[in-house]
């Protein structure tokens, strides 16, 4: 994955009420976009705006039937994102465990000193 | 500051067996820094310092934008593109740490994206107002989904 598709990968899901037209998209699928912004307390302006980020970063896809367009969400996108997620997570995960042990050993090696009968 | 309208993205934390002080120092002195984040860190810990930091053989700049001994701390950071971390282009990490008696302190880190602070101010307010959740659920529910596609 590039960085730049990474971006907008990331731009695209970063934004709370995107996340909500992509949960709407993903438990319904092929919906419109009145249907939408029938269940969003956000006007259809603003779903037609999260559409196209949303399509542009690959997460969803439209398809034309007579004369309505209805989206649905592009799976393997989706996959990508949500590893995208996890792994950052888990980074942070081992980070703060790194902290943790650094300033455990540390607190330790401190008390110890004390033990010792040193000031600090 | 806007930073109370900001969503967060990633957020952790974990409880550490030592005293907030040395957990502070743990977390913000650069030699410190390199044993659990970077690979070179040049930063100054004070607020809107610029610095640098290196991850192997990519690296990027720094800015810091909160320093509240010992409880806050707070970094911009635009990697691994390497531009000059600003609103509108890098992510905030910000680290919260709470005492919790004499020797135990929780550390809790949150990594924000930069999307929202790019919005006018009344779609911010109103975003912040109706959304609550955070990754986990949206997580739950795409892991659900996929799980369904694989099997159906």
């Amino acid at each position: 994955m590039t960085a730049q598709a990474d971006d907008e990968l990331w731009a695209a899901i970063a934004d709370p009420s995107r996340r909500r037209v992509l949960d709407l998209l993903v438990s319904n699928g092929d919906v419109s976009a009145s249907w939408l912004a029938g269940h969003v307390p956000f006007s259809r302006q603003a779903v037609s705006k999260h559409l196209v980020v949303l399509e542009q970063a690959g997460l969803i896809r439209r398809r034309k039937l007579g004369r309505e367009v209805l989206y649905q969400v592009e799976v393997g996108r989706l996959d990508q994102a949500t590893r995208a997620m996890t792994d950052l997570a888990a980074q942070w995960d081992r980070r703060l465990g790194s902290i943790k042990r650094l300033a455990e050993a540390a607190h330790a090696e401190t008390q110890r000193s004390k033990g010792e009968g040193r000031d600090e | 500051m806007t930073d109370d309208m900001q969503r967060l993205v990633i957020e952790r934390e974990v409880l550490i067996e030592a005293p907030v002080e040395v957990v502070w120092r743990t977390v913000t002195e650069p030699d410190q820094m390199t044993r659990w984040f970077a690979d070179r860190v040049e930063l100054a810990i004070e607020p809107g310092a610029h610095g640098h930091m290196q991850f192997g053989d990519q690296g990027g700049p720094v800015v810091v934008q909160t320093v509240e001994r010992p409880t806050r701390f707070s970094f911009r950071w635009n990697h691994p593109h390497g531009e000059e971390p600003v609103a509108g282009n890098s992510m905030l990490v910000e680290f919260t740490l709470t005492p919790e008696g004499d020797e135990r302190t929780r550390l809790r880190v949150a990594e924000s994206g930069h999307e929202l602070l790019t919005w006018p101010d009344a779609e911010k307010a109103r975003y912040a107002d109706e959304h609550q959740e955070g990754w986990g659920e949206f997580l739950d529910r795409l892991v659900t989904v996929l799980v369904m596609h694989r099997s159906g």
